[in-house]
């Protein structure tokens, strides 16, 4: 047992002292963090807004104060003329340009239809979408509150949203829990996929194989620091999601925890396996990034699983990262209890036992 | 006893007769005798935590039309020079001139004019021979009329002619070296740098490599700078350029280094005991400078004052006799360097060693039988059966790639064998690696530690790797630190140290478990001889104690420190016995006294060229 603690002492030593080991611990998570937390958002605000005001009127006035106050838009420019709304969009100086006609307020006055035109720079299509849909519940919400002042006949019916878990639907909400498991992956595959290279490179795995140890004990000193930098890693972004960004944990912490205990032990299993089959420490880090980029892809972390072709579908099924998304998302917004989660942990447990041995395998084979 | 050999030598010279040529300050330099010129030049890289100054106020001319040798241990500076020559690095002060024009202003006219061959030449490994050639004469410009003429030349030189359609990734360490040097020579150099171009090459590549660059030297009139790590080269050097740490120690030719020692080198025999004891027993003299084993005597250097009575040293010893020998520049370069060590330093650091009764040689404890190992069709290691019995010191020997290596990872449990038996301390190591394991200590040649650690992490890890805890691991680290003087850099950085240092310690790792067997796989490649003479003092203690040791190298000169030794070859056992049993082989008239490296060659040409693919 001593023996097994010194081993893992080494490792810890190993890589805490060295620089560049130090950095892949330390620097990839907090550059993500505030890649993800601050950049990669779905909302969109203080979108570029141009007004091309025909009725100046004061029904028109109100209808554009309500894009201006709202902390979707600012605007950017005036418009008078038609000629210049298409340089406005072509040079990306206005995302959307509203153009209220110049009958609007008598077609309001009559109970007739008052058109108003939304131009949309539909060159990123998301954008677009999710502009032009900001543009229409302003627009809606001021025909019902125009309609109730008025006394004219109101629309026949109404859509009355509310988005549960994440009220206000803020898009870090659904991303910030995201980066747990990513962080966790990139972190523990690097550290696990580098260990048995570096030593190799640098000529100390020979030193250490002539040495009493069975190949199982120095498999088990690889894994426990990667576990435990994982888990502290893991806990660290846990940390920032609730205190930073303010996403709700409405789950237990056991039952994360589990998920996390069982997440490393895949990840920590196929970082290995790399390690195993990598000479040069080169190798080991293309190996991680090769697995690295389509776990993420294929894991639901961006893109829903449920849109992606049935073949690719079915894939999934092998990453780890899909099952523990799930976990996350659940315990963090849902408060998804443990028994829940059981179909999410029993395949975890599957791959991690599965990477593990075959590492194992692995290991023992290319010893040599 | 042997007083008439005493009387015939000529009492130690004065250091200046009317030789010294390079003094010359006062004489004006000619301009077309001196290839390379160098003045005040220094070269510092910064690395963490330190700085490294490889190359500190040099000031060394090269002569034209002959080879000059550029000596010293690794880290002395030898390839920081030649890569300045070559225009590859910019000095930070001094300047350097290669055949009248300045390395930095006019790089690429020094470079089209000189030809740099470094340690491991730049060949592509997935061209053949030829297309190799044909590669560097189109870098160079070479005209297509001439190349026919220069190729045939330059294979027939080389002996690669019959496999000029071969990869050159599959030619042997030897050919590749060789074919390096073609590629150089497809445009013929006005300088040819080489660094270290015969290191871990077999003797007869080496042999080989040797008579192509004396052909040029003499033939072209092309001007040589060749740095080596073995000492036995500089005496084949018109001159030498001794460096260390980064300075100069001398210019001249070789035997300006060793006349000083004229008449002041030895060798002792004593018939009752074995040559390790009588070296311990030396060594320890005041009024010796230098003890080597050679084969089943041992070579001593003496002080001026000692020489004139040389039987004096032997006093101790029984039935002992010492001759005369003439010096070599070997002797010369220790002197040298020991007299500036110690200048700074203590004296040399006496190792201690234990006077206890010398451990019963009994039973066998390495015992190798039809040992094969095949890779893919390759065959690298070849039938082979030794045995070594216990407190014997066993020599591998053999070029880069005749499967010493191999049968070294073998016998360590490292590599898995393919037929035979293999037993280590009784421990059949097919099966149960792991125990025999614990009874080896490994030491390799890259001093594999963990460098990010400090010394004490280093020994800390190790200590317990082999499972000592408790009190015996605290005795055993704090042992290790007074043994190894490794106390005063317990905290550094074990990546930082000289190599020297690095390979103290790497030895304290493989002895803290006090092994029964020690293995050292090239144990003193690249640290300076002194270190190598310290580190063979600690071997032979621990011999003394009744530990067995298995070594490989590549230095025909460290084979004579053995009691048996096997020499090997394309994966096959070429020979096996004593030194002297081995050197016997290669007696003849002309050569009444063959070193190891002339048996070495004598006994492949004895044998008929293996058959395999690996030449």
């Amino acid at each position: 047992m001593s023996r097994l603690l010194a081993l893992i002492r080494k490792e810890f030593l190993a890589l805490l002292k060295d620089p560049r080991s130090r950095f892949v611990i330390i620097g990839p998570p907090i550059i993500q963090l505030l890649v993800f937390g601050y950049a990669a958002t779905f909302d969109l605000n203080d979108v570029p807004l141009a007004v091309y005001n025909e009725s100046g009127s004061q029904a028109s006035r109100e209808l554009i104060a309500r894009f201006v106050n709202s902390p979707s838009f600012q605007q950017v420019a005036t418009i008078e003329h038609d000629s210049r709304i298409a340089p406005l969009i072509e040079r990306r100086r206005a995302l959307l340009v509203l153009h209220i006609g110049p009958q609007f307020e008598r077609h309001l006055r009559e109970g007739t239809t008052a058109d108003v035109q939304v131009i949309v720079d539909g060159r990123n299509s998301n954008t677009a979408m999710i502009a032009s849909g900001y543009a229409q519940t302003i627009i809606r919400n001021f025909s019902i509150d125009y309609a109730g002042r008025s006394g004219t006949e109101a629309p026949p019916a109404t859509i009355t949203s509310r988005a549960w878990f994440n009220p206000n639907l803020l898009s870090r909400w659904f991303i910030v829990p995201g980066i747990v498991g990513l962080l966790t992956l990139v972190v523990t595959m690097l550290v696990t996929a580098l260990s048995v290279a570096r030593e190799r490179e640098q000529g100390t795995f020979d030193q250490l194989l002539v040495t009493p140890y069975q190949p199982w004990e120095i498999l088990i000193g690889k894994a426990i620091p990667g576990f435990l930098i994982g888990l502290v890693e893991a806990t660290f972004i846990i940390l920032v999601a609730v205190l930073w960004f303010g996403v709700p944990l409405r789950g237990d912490l056991s039952t994360l925890y589990t998920g996390i205990a069982l997440f490393l032990l895949s990840a920590i299993g196929v970082g290995l396996m790399i390690s195993s089959l990598s000479v040069t420490q080169q190798q080991g880090l293309l190996g991680a990034f090769l697995f690295l980029v389509p776990a993420i892809i294929l894991s639901g972390f961006s893109t829903p699983i449920a849109n992606m072709p049935p073949a690719v579908q079915q894939l999934t099924y092998l990453n780890p990262m899909r099952y523990f998304m799930i976990i996350l998302r659940g315990v963090f917004l849902e408060g998804t209890p443990f028994e829940l989660l059981i179909s999410q942990f029993w395949p975890l447990a599957v791959i991690g036992v599965t990477t593990m041995l075959s590492a194992a395998w692995l290991f023992r084979r290319r010893m040599y | 006893m042997m007083d008439e050999s005493a009387a015939s030598v000529v009492p130690g010279q004065p250091a200046t007769p009317g030789h010294s040529t390079q003094n010359d300050a006062a004489k004006p330099v000619v301009a077309d005798d001196v290839v390379l010129w160098a003045e005040g030049l220094t070269k510092t890289f910064s690395a963490k935590p330190n700085d490294v100054t490889a190359v500190r106020g040099l000031s060394v001319r090269v002569r034209a039309h002959r080879i000059t040798g550029l000596i010293g241990p690794d880290g002395a500076g030898k390839t920081t020079l030649m890569r300045l020559a070559a225009g590859l690095l910019v000095p930070d002060e001094g300047r350097i001139e290669v055949l009248g024009l300045d390395c930095v202003r006019d790089q690429a006219a020094v470079q089209a004019r000189v030809g740099y061959m470094p340690q491991r030449f730049g060949l592509y490994e997935d061209l053949s021979v030829q297309e190799n050639l044909d590669l560097y004469a189109d870098l160079h410009g070479v005209p297509q009329a001439i190349r026919g003429r220069r190729y045939d030349e330059l294979m027939r030189m080389t002996g690669l002619a019959p496999f000029t359609a071969r990869l050159a990734g599959r030619l042997s360490g030897g050919m590749k070296q060789k074919l390096g040097l073609a590629c150089v020579l497809v445009h013929p150099p006005q300088l040819l740098l080489l660094d270290e171009p015969t290191v871990g090459v077999d003797p007869v590549s080496r042999r080989e490599l040797w008579a192509i660059v004396n052909r040029f030297v003499e033939h072209e009139g092309t001007s040589v700078l060749m740095s080596t790590a073995y000492l036995d080269e500089a005496e084949r050097c018109d001159e030498v350029i001794v460096l260390d740490e980064g300075s100069l120690i001398g210019q001249g030719p070789p035997s300006q280094f060793s006349r000083p020692l004229t008449g002041r080198t030895f060798r002792v025999r004593a018939t009752g005991l074995g040559p390790r004891d009588v070296q311990t027993h030396l060594a320890l003299r005041s009024e010796v400078i230098d003890a080597v084993i050679q084969g089943d005597a041992v070579r001593v250097v003496l002080t001026e004052a000692a020489a004139s009575q040389p039987d004096s040293v032997l006093t101790g010893l029984e039935q002992a006799v010492i001759e005369s020998v003439p010096p070599r520049f070997e002797d010369g370069f220790i002197a040298t360097l020991r007299a500036k060590r110690s200048a700074g330093s203590a004296a040399r650091s006496p190792v201690p060693t234990a006077r206890a009764e010398p451990a019963a040689r009994d039973g066998l404890v390495i015992s190798v039988r039809h040992v094969q190992r095949r890779f893919g069709e390759f065959l690298a290691v070849n039938d082979i059966s030794f045995d070594v019995p216990r407190g014997e010191v066993f020599g591998l020997l053999g070029a880069n790639g005749a499967g010493k290596t191999t049968l070294f990872r073998m016998l360590c449990g490292l590599l898995p064998a393919s037929g035979g038996t293999l037993q280590v301390a009784g421990v059949d190591v097919r099966k149960t690696a792991a125990r025999a394991r614990a009874r080896i200590g490994y030491m390799s040649q890259k001093f594999s530690l963990y460098g990010t650690l400090s010394v004490q992490d280093n020994l800390q890890f190790f200590s317990s790797a082999y499972g000592l805890s408790g009190r015996r691991r605290r005795d055993r680290i704090d042992w290790a630190l007074t043994e190894f003087e490794l106390g005063p850099i317990g905290d550094q950085t074990s990546g930082g140290l000289p190599l020297g240092y690095k390979q103290r310690l790497a030895l304290a790792c493989a002895l803290m478990h006090e092994p029964e067997i020690i293995f050292l796989d090239e144990p003193t490649s690249g640290v300076d001889p002194l270190a190598r003479r310290e580190f063979w003092q600690r071997i032979n203690s621990l011999v003394h104690q009744g530990v067995t040791v298995l070594v490989t190298t590549h230095f025909m000169e460290e084979a004579e420190y053995c009691d048996r030794m096997a020499i090997m070859m394309s994966g096959r056992l070429l020979a096996l016995g004593t030194p002297s049993e081995i050197k016997q082989q290669a007696v003849s008239p002309e050569r009444p006294e063959p070193t190891m490296e002339d048996a070495f060659i004598a006994l492949i040409e004895s044998k008929p060229p293996a058959g395999g693919a690996h030449a």
